[in-house]
């Protein structure tokens, strides 16, 4: 089904600047692979070696972030936007 | 030899090399930046002499600091007392206690330490504006350091933080903002904010890798004021999660290159305090899960109240590997463990101050921390800064005209009475 992911200004050189795309997906996994379908090199910047999240990287769902959800296979409804935001670093 | 022993920022997570420069995240995978250190070339100097002959302050170890300079940016911050505490300790139930009465920094709190290493790395690289975001400690110690160094500062604050804190920095000088928010919506702020104003450098920001560095300094004076032995345990409070993180790091720096006696380097168990209201770091540990889970802040240890702890997962995995563990505590219990401290040591501490006694005791009671350990609690921040949550704690006990008659009925035989029962500690 049809989602939005919305990429963050530190990865929009791999997507020609775009920040939304329009991917078919329905869980959040399947959306960001989507995404590295259409824009190739997103897919080593979100992931490990070993295919999990890269711990700096938070993915939300509907706002919720997908680490206290079901991960990578958190469902994605239709018309949802799936959100890459980093986690960068700051603070105390 | 300006920054010999210093190599380059490196990521923590993917390895990934950069300059020396106000960069603080990885532009690959978004990890933290981190110091790295010739440690080889660093333990072939005699460092134990190096230490001994420098200036009684953080930066005696600028051996192991990551910006070398003969006039750092400071106000005398660092080598605070470390304090045999033998009344706590028999309240408590431990052997050896040792507090590290960081309330005798300059501006009364931990924080001198790390900004006397920020400022001094920015002042290198051409910085004429300090800021920060801050839940009060830092606003106030980054204020006074840019007032010492003639740099103009700016800091960011929760609203409706405590009087003290906004004070100090604003009479310091600073540009105080109060932002209609938490803590980590003022951090998100100050994210947005580096990339704004470049020429600004917020010391927990794009100046985070140095500044981080300053917090090793505790774990350097812990082992040298202990005769250059590591102790058995040490409990730290948690916010960031970056003090716990580098307390953690400089013990091992220390074995690193050869500075402790015997084989002490092994096994210093690092234990983590948070106050119930903001345990986001405890609840992690509590469920075995590496992935902490943010949360909004209430509890009135303010400067402990960041629900997304920017190193929670590092102050996991140094304390999960040391063998120790995170507590939390309550408000009441915290407020509890202020007015413990101060009877029975004559050190007044913040709030949390108060999380970190707290927590010892809970830690103690549990048996996590043992009475056959030689025991060290850091003692981050001065009570003065939080007067505000002691209420009737710290109101006089009467009010009475200037007679005797009237002092004799409000105090009368009963503090005669409380002296006997006891027991004075000769010489201490």
């Amino acid at each position: 089904m049809p989602v939005t992911v919305r990429v963050p200004t530190q990865l929009r050189s791999l997507t020609g600047g775009v920040g939304e795309v329009a991917v078919e997906a329905s869980t959040a996994g399947e959306a960001l692979r989507a995404l590295d379908a259409l824009h190739p090199g997103l897919a080593e910047r979100l992931f490990e070696e070993s295919g999990s999240l890269r711990r700096f990287v938070n993915v939300f769902v509907a706002d919720e972030d997908i680490r206290f959800g079901a991960g990578l296979e958190t469902p994605v409804a239709e018309g949802e936007t799936v959100s890459i935001v980093p986690a960068v670093a700051g603070g105390a | 030899m300006a920054d010999a022993t210093v190599t380059a920022l490196v990521c923590r997570e993917c390895g990934r090399t950069y300059p020396l420069e106000a960069l603080h995240a990885c532009d690959w995978c978004f990890g933290p930046l981190e110091v790295a250190y010739e440690y080889e070339a660093i333990g072939a100097r005699p460092l134990r002499e190096e230490i001994a002959a420098g200036p009684r302050t953080i930066w005696r170890y600028r051996a192991l600091l990551p910006v070398d300079d003969a006039q750092p940016v400071e106000l005398g911050g660092g080598w605070t007392p470390l304090v045999r505490a033998e009344r706590l300790a028999a309240e408590l139930g431990l052997g050896e206690l040792w507090l590290k009465d960081d309330t005798a920094n300059p501006t009364g709190s931990f924080k001198d330490r790390v900004v006397s290493v920020a400022l001094t790395k920015a002042r290198q690289l051409g910085f004429k504006v300090a800021a920060c975001a801050s839940t009060g400690n830092l606003a106030a110690s980054i204020a006074a350091h840019a007032a010492r160094a003639g740099m103009v500062s700016v800091v960011l604050v929760p609203k409706d933080l405590e009087r003290a804190k906004t004070a100090m920095a604003a009479v310091y000088g600073a540009t105080v903002v109060a932002v209609d928010g938490d803590y980590d919506e003022v951090n998100r702020l100050c994210i947005e904010l580096v990339a704004e104003h470049e020429s600004w450098a917020f010391a927990n920001v794009n100046l985070r890798a140095y500044y981080a560095e300053g917090s090793k300094t505790l774990a350097f004076e812990i082992a040298e004021q202990l005769g250059w032995r590591a102790p058995d345990h040490v409990v730290v409070p948690i916010g960031s999660g970056s003090q716990l993180t580098k307390i953690a790091k400089g013990f091992d720096e220390l074995g690193k290159v050869g500075l402790l006696t015997g084989d002490e380097s092994a096994g210093v168990r690092i234990s983590g305090a948070q106050a119930e209201g903001c345990s986001p770091v405890a609840a992690a540990f509590e469920r075995g899960s590496d992935a902490v889970r943010p949360v909004r802040p209430s509890t009135i240890a303010r400067s402990l109240a960041i629900g997304n702890p920017a190193d929670g997962y590092y102050a996991l995995q140094s304390v999960r590997r040391s063998g120790g563990a995170v507590e939390s505590v309550s408000d009441a219990e915290l407020l509890e463990a202020i007015g413990l401290l101060a009877r029975t040591e004559g050190i007044f501490a913040e709030t949390a101050g108060g999380v970190t006694i707290a927590a010892l005791a809970k830690l103690a009671a549990a048996g996590v921390v043992r009475r056959d350990e030689r025991v060290v609690a850091i003692v981050s921040g001065h009570g003065l800064k939080t007067v505000e949550v002691l209420g009737a704690a710290a109101e006089p006990c009467a009010t009475v005209p200037p007679t005797l008659e009237a002092f004799e009925a409000a105090v009368g035989e009963g503090l005669t009475e409380r002296a006997a029962t006891e027991e004075v500690l000769a010489c201490r």
